[in-house]
Parts: structure tokens; sequence; C-alpha cells
């Protein structure tokens, strides 16, 4: 490999999601040694000021485009300027960190250029002059290495698998910006709307989760208002049970996370699901709360540093990844957990 | 408007899987629908109710991949089509969306192609996008609700950072998320119909192309390395103190 890197940071409204940082942590370790360069290319509105901020990492040069076309994400118009920046640059490695538009950027480009995709990587090294790339397969349940025979080599970076660089705010540089590839009248997808996501902590970005199963609707004391019906007074059960989660998570600055037996039940979204069909986090500290441990669950979690569980079951599977376990209510223990964090962190 | 849904056969979600001799090994684990993939069947379907047409299921696979097939068709696909070929053994994602692209453009007809996020065995979740881009088709990945209205696609994605609503116009490939609704249950007739299906089995000569090139290879599966965790189980004489012991191990951890 010549070591010539392109990442695609990947932004929103002028913020770099984070994991495009580690994507750039990645592509410093690779080509450094190769005797290559990292450049990096910025898509959308606001976009050169995320690649003003790139410098400061130590990359050799930033391309932004902020055509008007590309205000809004549509895979063809996007794919049509990373795949020409990749073709003026004959990078041997296009690095995207692993989100929605840099797994489908990564996809598209792989395709359109020749080359090879390995999404979801979780570590690198070059061995005998060639890329290896690791990534979990099975939900993490086996390792694949993984290797490519054509260029480029595609990558994308798993959430929290790479130490972003850091930062020398001395280190400046001067943007080039490069060219939309598709007039509007070409593009086929309107964009009419859009929804801003619950506010809270990232699932996915998140240093602490506090998750919940079906175990919170178990709290006796509570009894549901007058006039529900068994499943509505299932789901206001899982609802209170959540608020002690969410109580906890607010004091720890933690994402609310939760098994697939509470998302089923109705207790809470989709979208904090963790597990197999769910969300795949790694965070420093991860607490389950009612949560039995299926292990559908536990390949969406078991990366995690440390991991707490609190659960009435002694046998459930979940406290064979735990470093600490109590046997008990939920319910009865999380207040005072939840007080006894609040004093202790005040400090 | 003709629909195909594109779908593989994994090993069960609750399978043990290990590596052995740098392959993998699920045991006598059942093999299933991919579990992302009956999204996929119900997107599909619910775009047929919407716009007419036929849904044609499509997997490439060896001859067991028919009971994934099955399932699709007892939850109320139209037709199946197995693409099955010794060639295609070491296949990767790019080289299957070649496939996959061949098989659409043989059915005949289809306008709109949905695919599950990702299959749970390799996790890879390239396919559909690059089965769009070799048709020439707009991509429209993680939808999230689907709407047919005069002759265009509506469609919701999600984001990390919110939901985007957006319009198409055929023909379009679609990867569905989790709230496209849940996977309708095969009927009753369904799985009589399944269970008297006959599915063709088309190679690559069927399709009139050449084995795709594959450049992505999987040299070595190895089992993640055992951690080595002591559980430390906490009792104290009331929630009050047990509370604060843990409080007083997890801050020694240092991850807070």
């Amino acid at each position: 490999m010549n070591g010539k890197i392109l990442v695609y940071i990947d932004q929103f409204k002028g913020e770099a999601l984070p994991v495009s940082w580690e994507a750039l942590g990645a592509a410093g370790m690779l080509g450094a040694p190769a005797g290559g360069s990292v450049s990096v290319l910025v898509l959308g509105a606001e976009s050169r000021r995320v690649a003003e901020q790139a410098f400061q990492f130590g990359i050799q040069q930033a391309y932004y485009c902020d055509d008007a076309t590309l205000d809004d994400y549509r895979p063809d118009p996007y794919a049509a300027v990373v795949t020409a920046a990749a073709r003026a640059g004959a990078y041997d490695v296009l690095l995207f960190p692993t989100t929605v538009r840099g797994r489908e950027q990564a996809a598209l480009s792989a395709v359109e250029l020749g080359g090879g995709v390995m999404p979801d990587v979780t570590a690198l090294e070059v061995s005998d002059g060639r890329l290896v790339a690791t990534r979990p397969v099975y939900a993490g349940k086996l390792l694949a290495e993984v290797v490519c025979d054509a260029a480029p080599v595609v990558i994308t970076t798993r959430v929290r698998a790479f130490k972003k660089p850091s930062a020398d705010p001395a280190l400046k540089g001067e943007p080039v910006r490069v060219e939309a590839a598709v007039p509007e009248g070409d593009i086929r997808i309107k964009v009419t709307g859009y929804r801003q996501a619950e506010a809270g902590v990232s699932l996915t970005d998140a240093n602490v989760v506090v998750a919940g199963g079906r175990g919170v609707a178990n709290n006796p004391a509570l009894s549901p208002p007058a006039g529900l019906d068994e499943k509505a007074a299932e789901i206001w059960r899982g609802e209170q049970g959540f608020k002690l989660i969410d109580e906890l998570a607010a004091v720890l600055g933690a994402a609310v996370g939760a098994s697939r037996a509470a998302v089923d039940a109705g207790y809470i979204p989709y979208e904090h699901q963790v597990g197999q069909t769910g969300k795949i986090v790694s965070p420093d500290l991860y607490i389950a709360l009612g949560i039995s441990g299926a292990i559908q669950h536990q390949a969406g979690m078991r990366s995690s540093k440390v991991i707490v569980a609190i659960n009435k079951d002694p046998d459930a599977p979940i406290f064979k990844l735990a470093r600490f376990g109590v046997v008990g209510d939920i319910y009865q223990i999380v207040p005072p957990l939840t007080e006894e964090f609040r004093k202790r962190l005040e400090k | 408007m003709n629909i195909a849904v594109c779908v593989k056969q994994v090993p069960d979600s609750a399978a043990k899987v290990v590596a052995e001799d740098d392959r993998v090994s699920w045991g006598d684990a059942p093999l299933v629908l991919n579990p992302w993939d009956e999204y996929a069947v119900e997107a599909a379907l619910q775009l047929q109710e919407a716009a007419g047409g036929e849904v044609t299921a499509v997997s490439v696979g060896g001859e067991s991949a028919k009971e994934a097939l099955k399932t699709a068709l007892a939850m109320g696909c139209t037709q199946a089509i197995l693409v099955s070929d010794p060639a295609l053994a070491a296949a990767d994602s790019q080289a299957i969306a070649h496939v996959l692209c061949a098989a659409i453009q043989k059915i005949g007809g289809v306008e709109a192609a949905c695919f599950g996020r990702q299959a749970i065995d390799g996790d890879m979740g390239v396919t559909g996008a690059q089965t769009a881009h070799l048709l020439g088709w707009l991509m429209l990945g993680l939808v999230s609700k689907i709407e047919f209205k005069d002759g265009k696609l509506q469609v919701e994605r999600s984001f990390e950072e919110g939901i985007q609503i957006a319009e198409c116009p055929l023909p379009a490939a679609l990867s569905v998320s989790k709230d496209i609704g849940e996977p309708r249950y095969p009927s009753f007739m369904g799985i009589r119909k399944a269970a008297r299906a006959e599915i063709p089995t088309w190679d690559l000569a069927a399709l009139g192309i050449e084995a795709p090139a594959s450049v992505v290879r999987w040299p070595r599966i190895s089992n993640p390395p055992v951690r080595e965790i002591k559980t430390e189980m906490i009792e104290g004489g009331s929630p009050q103190e047990i509370a604060e012991k843990l409080v007083e191990r997890i801050l020694e951890e240092k991850v807070l």
C-alpha cells in the first residue's frame, strides 16, 4: 500500500459525528508508518467549518463541498463527490465512520471504484504490506480477519473502537473546496421534511449506559390507574420502571438502553434496544437493571468495560458477564443507588 | 409494480456459534430466515398492498436456503427463487450484489427491491446499496416507514440525528429498519402454499453471467478472547447499604 488515505468525516449541521474523528485516529495509525498521507473529505452544509477543525489532528489536506445540492443527505449526489475525490487522489484506503451515511457511502464507493468493502472494523494492522482488518461477526460472538485483494480498500470503523487523535489547536490549514458532481435537476430523491431525534445521550457514543429489561415492570407497590386494560396496565408499569432508569441515567450522564423484551412489551421505543437486532454498545460502564441477559442481548453489550447487573434471579445469565452483581429487586435498590451516586459525584 | 425482496438464510440468533479451524460452526442450531429480512418481507408486502403486483423472494445460497424462502412464501410472497451455483461459494458482498442485480433483471418488471438492514451472520449491511448501484437505482437505506402515492415512494429514513422524510420515483431499492412494523406471521393458507411450492433454482448460466469477482476474503475466523471476569456479588442488610457499597466499588473502577 502507498499509504494515501482519505477519511470521510460524517457531519450534521457543522458538527462532526464523534466516530468520524475516531476514523481519523485509525487512519493516522496506518498512514504514518507507510510514509503516506491522510486527507479528509467533508460534505454538506457548514462542511467548511468541520474541514477547518480537522487540521488540528495533523492531517495533510481537507476537502469539502458545501454545494446546496448536498444540504440534505442523499446517497447519489454524495457518492458522486466521494468517488470523484477518491479517483482524483488515487487513495489506496478510504475510511468511513460506521454511521448510517458512512456505511452507505462506503458500500457505494467500493462498488463504483472496484475496490472491496470491510464495514464496522474494530482493529486494523498492516502485515507484510497488506491491510488486515478485524471485524466482529455473528454480533460479536466471533471475530473475523478480513483482507481485500483490490484497491481501494474501503473500511468503516466501529464506534468507540479507535482512539480519537490528540488535537493541537496550533495546527491550521486552508480547506480546498471540491465541486458537486450532480446538478439538482438530475437528483431524483427530494427531501420533504425532517424530524429531530428525541434529546438525550446517544446510545452508541455513550461512556455509560443504564439499561432496563422486562424486570422494570415488577414493582408490586405500584397500581396502575383505573380503566386500563391488562396490556395498557403492563405498559404503564414498564414506563414507571423506566422512570427509575432515566433518573439514574441523568445522574450519571448516561444513555438509556433496553432489552428486546422491554421494547417488545412496549415499555420504551425501539431506538433504545441493545442487542443483536438493536444497537451494539461498548461503554466504559454498563448497568443492567432487571435484564436476564439473553444471548442476543449479550451480543450487544458484552464488550463493555465494566458491567454491573441487578436482578432478582440469582441464576440470570447476565451475572456471568458482570464485574459487580446484586441479587435483589431493582425498585428497592435503584432509588438509593441513584441518591448515593448523586451525593458522591457532586463532590 | 413487481417487487423483489432479497433474503438470506442464517443460523438462528440464539445459536451458540464458535470458530473451529478458522471456520464458523453453529452445531445443530436451526437455519432460519435472517431476522432483519423478515422486516424486508413485511415492507415488500406493505408495498404490494398499496401498489399491487407480485412479490418475489430471492435468495443466494445452497439448497437449504429454500427453507428460508418458504418462510417468505408463508408470510405472503407470491413466488420465490433460489440462486445457487458452486462458483459462488466464497462470494463477497459485491459479488452477491452482482448476482442479485442479474436475478432482479431476469425476474422482469421489478421496480422496487427490499433488503433487511444486515444479515446477522456477516453483519455487513452493504449488499442493498451495492445492488442498487449496479441496477442504477436509487437507494433508500434504513427506511422506517413507507408509503406509495401517485407512483412515488414516500419514506422516512433513520439517521443518527433524526428522521428524514423523502420521496422518490421508482425504480428504487430500500433497506428497512425494525420500525417498519412487526413482520406478519405466516398464515395457515400461506404455510400450506409454501409447503407445496416448487422453488426454481437458477445458476449463473441461467442468469447469463460469469462468476463475479470476489475481492474481500476472510482468511481467519476466531473466538473472541475469553474475558476473565471475576464477579463480585454485593450484599448488605438494607438496600441503602447495598447501594453505598456498590457505588464505592464502581467508583474504584474509575469508569465514571
